[in-house]
Protein backbone atom coordinates (compact mmCIF):
# COMPACT_ATOMS: atom_id res chain seq x y z
CA UNK A 1 0.00 0.00 0.00
CA UNK A 2 2.98 2.18 0.48
CA UNK A 3 2.79 2.74 -3.22
CA UNK A 4 -0.06 4.97 -3.03
CA UNK A 5 1.37 7.40 -0.80
CA UNK A 6 4.01 7.33 -2.98
CA UNK A 7 1.68 8.14 -5.62
CA UNK A 8 0.03 10.40 -3.69
CA UNK A 9 2.93 12.39 -4.32
CA UNK A 10 3.59 12.80 -7.85
CA UNK A 11 1.68 15.66 -9.82
CA UNK A 12 -0.10 12.51 -11.69
CA UNK A 13 -0.87 10.87 -8.50
CA UNK A 14 -2.90 13.92 -7.31
CA UNK A 15 -4.54 14.14 -11.23
CA UNK A 16 -5.65 10.91 -10.46
CA UNK A 17 -7.18 11.47 -7.14
CA UNK A 18 -8.79 14.58 -8.32
CA UNK A 19 -9.83 12.32 -11.54
CA UNK A 20 -11.32 9.25 -9.23
CA UNK A 21 -13.22 11.29 -6.31
CA UNK A 22 -14.51 13.97 -9.21
CA UNK A 23 -16.33 10.20 -10.95
CA UNK A 24 -17.64 10.05 -7.03
CA UNK A 25 -18.84 13.21 -6.81
CA UNK A 26 -20.20 13.29 -10.26
CA UNK A 27 -22.27 10.32 -10.08
CA UNK A 28 -23.62 11.19 -6.65
CA UNK A 29 -24.44 14.77 -8.30
CA UNK A 30 -26.81 12.76 -11.25
CA UNK A 31 -28.56 11.01 -8.14
CA UNK A 32 -29.14 14.26 -6.65
CA UNK A 33 -30.17 16.30 -9.61
CA UNK A 34 -32.69 12.92 -10.69
CA UNK A 35 -34.14 12.91 -6.88
CA UNK A 36 -34.68 16.64 -6.60
CA UNK A 37 -36.83 16.54 -9.93
CA UNK A 38 -39.48 14.21 -8.05
CA UNK A 39 -40.13 18.09 -6.38
CA UNK A 40 -42.35 18.24 -9.87
CA UNK A 41 -44.28 15.31 -8.69
CA UNK A 42 -45.91 16.91 -5.99
CA UNK A 43 -45.20 17.64 -1.93
CA UNK A 44 -46.36 14.32 -0.73
CA UNK A 45 -44.01 12.17 -3.45
CA UNK A 46 -41.04 14.22 -2.70
CA UNK A 47 -41.73 14.61 0.87
CA UNK A 48 -41.75 10.25 0.92
CA UNK A 49 -38.43 10.76 -1.04
CA UNK A 50 -37.19 12.56 1.29
CA UNK A 51 -38.06 10.49 4.29
CA UNK A 52 -36.71 7.57 2.85
CA UNK A 53 -33.17 9.40 2.56
CA UNK A 54 -33.76 9.40 6.11
CA UNK A 55 -34.52 6.80 7.24
CA UNK A 56 -31.56 5.14 5.28
CA UNK A 57 -29.94 5.09 9.25
CA UNK A 58 -26.31 3.98 8.74
CA UNK A 59 -26.56 3.57 5.17
CA UNK A 60 -26.74 7.64 5.55
CA UNK A 61 -24.07 7.72 7.42
CA UNK A 62 -21.77 5.60 5.45
CA UNK A 63 -22.87 7.86 2.22
CA UNK A 64 -22.32 10.91 3.75
CA UNK A 65 -18.65 10.07 4.97
CA UNK A 66 -17.81 8.55 1.90
CA UNK A 67 -19.05 12.25 0.15
CA UNK A 68 -17.11 13.72 2.51
CA UNK A 69 -13.84 12.43 2.40
CA UNK A 70 -14.33 12.64 -1.82
CA UNK A 71 -14.80 16.16 -1.29
CA UNK A 72 -11.37 16.23 0.93
CA UNK A 73 -9.39 14.81 -1.32
CA UNK A 74 -10.58 16.47 -4.20
CA UNK A 75 -10.50 19.69 -2.97
CA UNK A 76 -6.62 18.77 -0.60
CA UNK A 77 -5.28 18.15 -4.26
CA UNK A 78 -6.47 20.81 -5.81
CA UNK A 79 -5.18 23.23 -3.59
CA UNK A 80 -1.73 21.75 -3.81
CA UNK A 81 -1.61 21.57 -7.42
CA UNK A 82 -2.66 25.05 -7.71
CA UNK A 83 0.12 26.31 -5.46
CA UNK A 84 2.78 24.06 -7.13
CA UNK A 85 1.34 25.69 -10.43
CA UNK A 86 2.11 29.15 -9.01
CA UNK A 87 5.47 28.28 -7.66
CA UNK A 88 6.15 26.70 -11.07
CA UNK A 89 6.04 30.30 -12.60
CA UNK A 90 7.22 32.83 -10.17
CA UNK A 91 7.79 35.27 -12.89
CA UNK A 92 4.30 35.72 -14.79
CA UNK A 93 4.55 37.26 -18.49
CA UNK A 94 3.81 40.92 -18.94
CA UNK A 95 0.80 39.27 -22.24
CA UNK A 96 -0.16 35.92 -22.13
CA UNK A 97 -2.81 35.56 -24.83
CA UNK A 98 -5.06 32.15 -24.23
CA UNK A 99 -4.69 30.05 -27.59
CA UNK A 100 -7.31 27.55 -27.06
CA UNK A 101 -8.42 27.13 -23.11
CA UNK A 102 -11.92 26.65 -22.56
CA UNK A 103 -13.48 29.62 -20.30
CA UNK A 104 -14.46 26.67 -18.65
CA UNK A 105 -11.01 25.56 -17.75
CA UNK A 106 -9.66 28.40 -16.64
CA UNK A 107 -12.53 29.16 -14.17
CA UNK A 108 -12.01 25.67 -12.53
CA UNK A 109 -10.37 27.21 -9.59
CA UNK A 110 -12.64 29.89 -9.02
CA UNK A 111 -15.81 28.34 -9.60
CA UNK A 112 -14.52 25.34 -7.23
CA UNK A 113 -14.05 27.75 -4.43
CA UNK A 114 -17.41 28.96 -5.33
CA UNK A 115 -18.65 25.24 -4.86
CA UNK A 116 -17.41 24.98 -1.68
CA UNK A 117 -18.83 28.22 -0.32
CA UNK A 118 -22.24 27.11 -2.17
CA UNK A 119 -21.75 23.18 -0.47
CA UNK A 120 -21.31 24.99 3.45
CA UNK A 121 -24.33 27.04 2.59
CA UNK A 122 -26.77 24.32 0.92
CA UNK A 123 -26.15 21.98 3.71
CA UNK A 124 -26.86 24.52 6.40
CA UNK A 125 -29.79 25.51 4.58
CA UNK A 126 -31.70 22.51 3.12
CA UNK A 127 -30.07 19.93 5.49
CA UNK A 128 -29.55 21.11 8.93
CA UNK A 129 -31.77 24.16 8.37
CA UNK A 130 -29.94 26.95 10.51
CA UNK A 131 -29.38 29.03 7.35
CA UNK A 132 -33.05 28.65 6.14
CA UNK A 133 -36.02 31.42 7.64
CA UNK A 134 -38.48 28.72 8.35
CA UNK A 135 -37.45 24.75 8.39
CA UNK A 136 -39.23 22.10 9.36
CA UNK A 137 -37.65 18.80 9.53
CA UNK A 138 -39.68 16.08 7.63
CA UNK A 139 -41.46 19.02 5.73
CA UNK A 140 -38.79 18.85 2.52
CA UNK A 141 -41.40 20.20 -0.24
CA UNK A 142 -42.40 23.09 2.31
CA UNK A 143 -38.64 24.04 2.76
CA UNK A 144 -38.16 23.86 -1.03
CA UNK A 145 -40.65 26.08 -1.94
CA UNK A 146 -39.97 28.69 1.38
CA UNK A 147 -35.94 28.32 0.74
CA UNK A 148 -36.33 29.47 -3.04
CA UNK A 149 -39.39 31.91 -2.10
CA UNK A 150 -36.18 34.11 -1.34
CA UNK A 151 -34.70 35.26 -4.76
CA UNK A 152 -31.67 36.28 -4.30
CA UNK A 153 -30.90 32.58 -2.33
CA UNK A 154 -32.62 30.95 -5.70
CA UNK A 155 -30.45 33.05 -7.85
CA UNK A 156 -26.89 32.20 -5.67
CA UNK A 157 -28.32 28.42 -6.04
CA UNK A 158 -28.64 29.16 -9.80
CA UNK A 159 -25.27 31.02 -10.39
CA UNK A 160 -23.22 27.87 -8.59
CA UNK A 161 -25.24 25.23 -10.25
CA UNK A 162 -23.99 27.48 -13.55
CA UNK A 163 -20.41 27.24 -12.23
CA UNK A 164 -20.77 23.29 -11.31
CA UNK A 165 -21.94 23.35 -14.94
CA UNK A 166 -19.21 24.62 -16.35
CA UNK A 167 -16.61 22.54 -13.71
CA UNK A 168 -18.16 19.44 -15.40
CA UNK A 169 -17.85 20.38 -19.06
CA UNK A 170 -14.38 20.42 -18.37
CA UNK A 171 -13.68 18.12 -15.47
CA UNK A 172 -15.45 15.10 -16.89
CA UNK A 173 -13.75 15.79 -20.18
CA UNK A 174 -10.50 16.28 -18.12
CA UNK A 175 -10.98 13.40 -15.87
CA UNK A 176 -11.41 10.95 -18.59
CA UNK A 177 -8.20 11.80 -20.26
CA UNK A 178 -6.18 11.92 -16.77
CA UNK A 179 -7.03 8.41 -16.08
CA UNK A 180 -5.89 7.54 -19.41
CA UNK A 181 -8.95 5.67 -20.53
CA UNK A 182 -10.21 8.75 -23.04
CA UNK A 183 -10.00 7.36 -26.98
CA UNK A 184 -7.13 8.89 -28.27
CA UNK A 185 -8.63 11.35 -30.91
CA UNK A 186 -7.70 13.48 -33.96
CA UNK A 187 -9.34 16.23 -32.07
CA UNK A 188 -8.87 15.76 -28.35
CA UNK A 189 -10.32 18.67 -27.24
CA UNK A 190 -13.90 17.37 -28.47
CA UNK A 191 -15.74 16.68 -25.36
CA UNK A 192 -19.49 15.62 -26.52
CA UNK A 193 -20.35 13.49 -23.54
CA UNK A 194 -19.04 15.92 -21.31
CA UNK A 195 -21.12 19.04 -22.42
CA UNK A 196 -24.19 16.45 -22.85
CA UNK A 197 -23.32 15.53 -18.82
CA UNK A 198 -22.89 19.19 -17.85
CA UNK A 199 -26.06 20.33 -19.40
CA UNK A 200 -27.77 17.67 -18.39
CA UNK A 201 -26.89 18.21 -14.73
CA UNK A 202 -27.26 22.16 -14.95
CA UNK A 203 -30.82 22.20 -16.76
CA UNK A 204 -32.02 19.46 -13.82
CA UNK A 205 -30.28 21.07 -10.59
CA UNK A 206 -31.53 24.83 -11.70
CA UNK A 207 -35.18 23.50 -13.10
CA UNK A 208 -36.04 23.49 -8.64
CA UNK A 209 -35.48 27.05 -7.98
CA UNK A 210 -36.65 28.26 -11.07
CA UNK A 211 -39.61 25.96 -10.86
CA UNK A 212 -40.49 27.66 -7.61
CA UNK A 213 -39.66 30.86 -8.47
CA UNK A 214 -41.68 31.09 -12.03
CA UNK A 215 -44.81 29.18 -9.67
CA UNK A 216 -44.41 25.99 -10.86
CA UNK A 217 -44.05 24.76 -7.41
CA UNK A 218 -45.99 26.23 -4.60
CA UNK B 1 16.41 38.62 -48.12
CA UNK B 2 14.52 41.93 -50.02
CA UNK B 3 14.99 39.84 -53.10
CA UNK B 4 12.17 41.66 -55.19
CA UNK B 5 12.02 44.70 -53.30
CA UNK B 6 8.71 45.01 -53.85
CA UNK B 7 7.05 44.40 -50.21
CA UNK B 8 6.70 47.69 -48.42
CA UNK B 9 9.29 48.06 -45.56
CA UNK B 10 7.49 48.06 -42.10
CA UNK B 11 8.02 50.29 -39.31
CA UNK B 12 7.73 48.30 -35.83
CA UNK B 13 8.01 48.72 -32.12
CA UNK B 14 9.30 46.10 -29.88
CA UNK B 15 8.80 45.88 -26.45
CA UNK B 16 11.54 43.43 -25.31
CA UNK B 17 12.64 41.78 -22.42
CA UNK B 18 16.14 42.74 -21.23
CA UNK B 19 17.65 40.98 -17.99
CA UNK B 20 21.59 41.71 -17.90
CA UNK B 21 22.17 38.65 -15.72
CA UNK B 22 20.51 35.43 -13.74
CA UNK B 23 20.55 37.10 -10.49
CA UNK B 24 19.63 41.22 -11.96
CA UNK B 25 16.34 41.92 -12.51
CA UNK B 26 14.78 42.64 -16.06
CA UNK B 27 12.68 44.85 -16.92
CA UNK B 28 10.39 45.40 -20.55
CA UNK B 29 12.28 48.12 -22.56
CA UNK B 30 10.89 49.30 -25.89
CA UNK B 31 13.10 49.66 -29.28
CA UNK B 32 12.38 50.80 -32.51
CA UNK B 33 12.34 48.60 -35.74
CA UNK B 34 12.51 50.72 -38.52
CA UNK B 35 12.80 49.56 -42.10
CA UNK B 36 11.95 45.87 -41.57
CA UNK B 37 11.01 43.95 -44.68
CA UNK B 38 8.13 41.37 -44.51
CA UNK B 39 10.05 38.62 -45.95
CA UNK B 40 12.61 38.57 -43.16
CA UNK B 41 11.56 36.03 -40.33
CA UNK B 42 11.46 36.85 -37.04
CA UNK B 43 14.89 36.61 -36.46
CA UNK B 44 16.38 38.05 -38.83
CA UNK B 45 14.57 41.24 -37.69
CA UNK B 46 16.16 40.36 -34.38
CA UNK B 47 19.32 40.42 -36.27
CA UNK B 48 18.61 43.55 -37.91
CA UNK B 49 17.70 45.37 -34.67
CA UNK B 50 20.73 44.08 -32.74
CA UNK B 51 23.06 45.05 -35.74
CA UNK B 52 21.96 49.09 -35.21
CA UNK B 53 22.01 48.62 -31.09
CA UNK B 54 25.61 47.03 -31.89
CA UNK B 55 26.57 50.46 -33.91
CA UNK B 56 24.72 52.90 -31.63
CA UNK B 57 26.78 51.17 -28.66
CA UNK B 58 24.27 49.69 -26.94
CA UNK B 59 24.56 45.52 -25.66
CA UNK B 60 21.97 43.37 -28.25
CA UNK B 61 19.16 41.51 -27.37
CA UNK B 62 20.42 38.10 -26.70
CA UNK B 63 18.09 35.28 -27.96
CA UNK B 64 18.72 31.19 -28.40
CA UNK B 65 18.81 30.26 -31.92
CA UNK B 66 20.41 27.52 -34.09
CA UNK B 67 19.49 26.09 -37.06
CA UNK B 68 16.78 28.59 -38.26
CA UNK B 69 15.01 25.72 -40.36
CA UNK B 70 12.32 25.00 -37.27
CA UNK B 71 14.15 21.94 -37.00
CA UNK B 72 16.73 22.51 -33.60
CA UNK B 73 14.48 23.83 -30.86
CA UNK B 74 16.64 26.29 -29.58
CA UNK B 75 14.66 29.38 -30.69
CA UNK B 76 11.66 30.28 -28.43
CA UNK B 77 10.13 33.58 -27.86
CA UNK B 78 7.19 34.67 -26.07
CA UNK B 79 5.99 36.66 -29.14
CA UNK B 80 2.85 39.05 -28.45
CA UNK B 81 1.76 36.31 -25.65
CA UNK B 82 2.23 33.43 -27.79
CA UNK B 83 4.98 30.94 -27.63
CA UNK B 84 6.26 31.20 -31.06
CA UNK B 85 4.37 33.92 -32.17
CA UNK B 86 1.00 34.27 -34.07
CA UNK B 87 1.52 31.38 -36.71
CA UNK B 88 0.64 27.58 -35.82
CA UNK B 89 2.84 24.66 -36.30
CA UNK B 90 6.36 26.95 -36.86
CA UNK B 91 8.91 27.87 -34.71
CA UNK B 92 9.72 31.52 -33.75
CA UNK B 93 12.65 30.89 -36.75
CA UNK B 94 9.82 30.56 -39.50
CA UNK B 95 7.45 32.99 -38.39
CA UNK B 96 7.59 35.93 -40.91
CA UNK B 97 7.16 39.18 -40.84
CA UNK B 98 4.69 39.28 -43.12
CA UNK B 99 2.42 37.80 -40.09
CA UNK B 100 2.53 41.90 -38.29
CA UNK B 101 0.75 44.99 -39.68
CA UNK B 102 3.01 47.78 -40.11
CA UNK B 103 2.83 50.18 -37.35
CA UNK B 104 2.33 47.23 -34.78
CA UNK B 105 3.77 46.63 -31.02
CA UNK B 106 4.95 43.63 -30.41
CA UNK B 107 6.22 42.51 -27.08
CA UNK B 108 9.34 39.76 -26.75
CA UNK B 109 9.28 37.92 -23.58
CA UNK B 110 11.51 34.84 -22.46
CA UNK B 111 9.79 31.53 -21.91
CA UNK B 112 8.36 31.87 -18.28
CA UNK B 113 8.80 29.04 -15.55
CA UNK B 114 10.90 28.71 -12.47
CA UNK B 115 12.40 25.50 -14.38
CA UNK B 116 13.56 28.09 -17.15
CA UNK B 117 15.33 30.35 -15.27
CA UNK B 118 16.44 33.33 -17.49
CA UNK B 119 19.96 34.13 -18.48
CA UNK B 120 20.19 36.31 -20.26
CA UNK B 121 17.16 38.93 -22.15
CA UNK B 122 15.55 35.91 -24.14
CA UNK B 123 17.74 33.04 -23.53
CA UNK B 124 16.57 30.58 -20.50
CA UNK B 125 18.54 27.68 -18.91
CA UNK B 126 16.57 24.61 -20.40
CA UNK B 127 18.77 21.68 -19.33
CA UNK B 128 15.65 21.01 -17.28
CA UNK B 129 14.74 19.06 -20.17
CA UNK B 130 18.02 17.37 -20.66
CA UNK B 131 17.71 15.72 -17.29
CA UNK B 132 14.10 14.58 -17.86
CA UNK B 133 15.74 12.93 -20.69
CA UNK B 134 18.51 11.64 -19.13
CA UNK B 135 16.15 9.95 -16.54
CA UNK B 136 14.77 7.48 -18.75
CA UNK B 137 14.21 8.84 -22.29
CA UNK B 138 16.05 6.40 -23.77
CA UNK B 139 16.60 2.38 -24.74
CA UNK B 140 19.28 0.63 -23.25
CA UNK B 141 20.55 -2.03 -26.48
CA UNK B 142 23.75 -3.48 -27.20
CA UNK B 143 25.00 -1.47 -30.23
CA UNK B 144 26.94 -3.04 -33.05
CA UNK B 145 25.63 -4.09 -36.66
CA UNK B 146 22.03 -3.06 -37.24
CA UNK B 147 19.85 -5.50 -37.91
CA UNK B 148 17.51 -5.92 -41.34
CA UNK B 149 14.60 -3.48 -40.80
CA UNK B 150 12.49 -5.92 -41.45
CA UNK B 151 13.34 -8.10 -38.82
CA UNK B 152 10.91 -5.97 -36.40
CA UNK B 153 8.11 -6.04 -37.66
CA UNK B 154 6.03 -2.55 -36.30
CA UNK B 155 2.64 -1.89 -37.58
CA UNK B 156 2.17 1.08 -39.55
CA UNK B 157 -0.19 2.80 -36.73
CA UNK B 158 2.31 2.59 -33.92
CA UNK B 159 5.18 3.67 -36.30
CA UNK B 160 3.18 6.49 -37.10
CA UNK B 161 2.18 7.58 -33.41
CA UNK B 162 5.59 6.97 -32.06
CA UNK B 163 7.22 9.17 -34.83
CA UNK B 164 4.56 12.11 -34.29
CA UNK B 165 5.58 12.17 -30.80
CA UNK B 166 9.70 11.64 -31.77
CA UNK B 167 9.14 14.57 -34.05
CA UNK B 168 9.14 17.01 -30.53
CA UNK B 169 12.36 19.31 -30.91
CA UNK B 170 12.44 20.21 -27.14
CA UNK B 171 11.86 23.80 -27.56
CA UNK B 172 9.89 23.83 -24.13
CA UNK B 173 7.01 25.99 -25.94
CA UNK B 174 4.72 23.47 -24.54
CA UNK B 175 6.15 24.84 -20.66
CA UNK B 176 5.82 28.67 -21.89
CA UNK B 177 2.40 28.41 -22.94
CA UNK B 178 1.01 26.35 -20.20
CA UNK B 179 -1.21 28.34 -17.28
CA UNK B 180 0.77 25.64 -15.00
CA UNK B 181 4.25 25.89 -16.83
CA UNK B 182 3.98 22.17 -16.86
CA UNK B 183 6.37 20.43 -18.73
CA UNK B 184 3.46 17.19 -19.44
CA UNK B 185 3.40 17.41 -23.31
CA UNK B 186 7.25 16.96 -23.60
CA UNK B 187 7.86 14.57 -21.07
CA UNK B 188 4.61 12.40 -22.54
CA UNK B 189 5.84 12.81 -26.36
CA UNK B 190 9.50 11.69 -24.97
CA UNK B 191 7.50 8.91 -23.13
CA UNK B 192 5.18 7.94 -25.91
CA UNK B 193 7.37 8.02 -28.95
CA UNK B 194 9.30 5.10 -27.20
CA UNK B 195 6.75 3.19 -25.77
CA UNK B 196 4.76 2.70 -28.31
CA UNK B 197 8.21 0.84 -30.14
CA UNK B 198 8.91 -3.19 -29.40
CA UNK B 199 12.33 -1.52 -28.79
CA UNK B 200 11.12 0.62 -26.18
CA UNK B 201 8.70 -2.41 -23.94
CA UNK B 202 11.26 -3.31 -21.85
CA UNK B 203 11.97 -0.40 -19.77
CA UNK B 204 8.41 1.28 -20.34
CA UNK B 205 7.69 1.18 -16.47
CA UNK B 206 10.72 2.35 -15.39
CA UNK B 207 10.95 5.19 -17.95
CA UNK B 208 7.57 6.75 -16.47
CA UNK B 209 8.47 6.18 -13.30
CA UNK B 210 11.66 8.11 -13.69
CA UNK B 211 10.69 10.79 -15.96
CA UNK B 212 7.77 11.88 -14.31
CA UNK B 213 9.65 11.86 -11.23
CA UNK B 214 12.47 14.07 -12.81
CA UNK B 215 9.82 16.45 -14.14
CA UNK B 216 8.62 16.84 -10.93
CA UNK B 217 11.28 17.36 -8.67
CA UNK B 218 12.25 20.15 -11.51
CA UNK B 219 9.61 21.87 -10.37
CA UNK B 220 7.13 22.31 -13.56
CA UNK B 221 3.11 22.60 -12.81
CA UNK B 222 0.70 19.64 -12.99
CA UNK B 223 -1.30 19.05 -16.54
CA UNK B 224 -4.76 20.88 -15.72
CA UNK B 225 -5.69 20.13 -19.50
CA UNK B 226 -6.04 23.39 -20.83
CA UNK B 227 -4.78 22.31 -24.42
CA UNK B 228 -2.45 25.60 -24.74
CA UNK B 229 0.61 23.19 -24.97
CA UNK B 230 -1.00 21.69 -28.44
CA UNK B 231 -2.09 24.74 -29.69
CA UNK B 232 1.53 26.30 -29.73
CA UNK B 233 3.62 23.20 -30.42
CA UNK B 234 5.25 23.59 -33.75
CA UNK B 235 5.32 19.91 -34.08
CA UNK B 236 1.68 19.78 -33.20
CA UNK B 237 1.98 17.13 -31.10
CA UNK B 238 -1.16 15.99 -29.27
CA UNK B 239 -2.40 15.99 -25.60
CA UNK B 240 -2.79 12.73 -26.69
CA UNK B 241 0.42 11.63 -25.49
CA UNK B 242 -0.33 12.64 -21.55
CA UNK B 243 -3.25 10.58 -21.15
CA UNK B 244 -0.95 7.73 -22.57
CA UNK B 245 2.08 9.15 -20.00
CA UNK B 246 -0.44 9.15 -16.96
CA UNK B 247 -1.50 5.32 -17.95
CA UNK B 248 2.09 3.83 -18.26
CA UNK B 249 2.75 6.04 -14.97
CA UNK B 250 -0.05 4.73 -12.83
CA UNK B 251 0.26 1.24 -14.12
CA UNK B 252 4.05 1.08 -13.06
CA UNK B 253 3.15 2.52 -9.86
CA UNK B 254 0.66 -0.14 -8.86
CA UNK B 255 2.13 -3.24 -10.41
CA UNK B 256 6.08 -2.92 -10.36
CA UNK B 257 7.66 -4.00 -6.79
CA UNK B 258 11.17 -1.34 -7.29
CA UNK B 259 8.66 1.29 -8.21
CA UNK B 260 10.68 3.03 -5.13
CA UNK B 261 13.71 2.46 -6.77
CA UNK B 262 13.14 4.04 -10.19
CA UNK B 263 11.12 7.30 -8.76
CA UNK B 264 14.11 7.65 -6.05
CA UNK B 265 16.39 6.97 -9.02
CA UNK B 266 15.88 10.42 -10.61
Amino acid sequence: MRWMLQFWDSTIGKKYVMAVTGVGLVLFAVGHMAGNLQVFMGAQVFNDYAHKLQSLGPLLWIARAGLFTMAVLHIVSAVQLTMRARAARPVDYVKRESQIATWASRTMRVGGVLLAVFLVFHILHFTTGQLHPAFSKGGAYGNVVIGFGNVWVAIFYIVAMTFFGLHLYHGVWAGVRTLGVAKPNPNPMERKLALGLAIIVWAGFIAVPVGVLLGIVD
Amino acid sequence: MSGAGTAQPMQLTLNVWRQKSPAEPGRMVKYPAKDISPDMSFLEMLDVVNERLIQAGDDPIAFDHDCREGICGSCGLMINGAAHGPMKLTTACQLHMRSFKDGDEITIEPWRAKAFPVIKDLVVDRSAFDRIIQAGGFISVPTGTPQDANALPIPKPDADLAMDNAACIGCGACVAACPNASASLFTAAKISHLGVLPQGQPERSRRALAMVARMDLEEFGGCSLFGECMAVCPKGISIDAIQRMNRDYAFAMATKSDAKEWTGAA
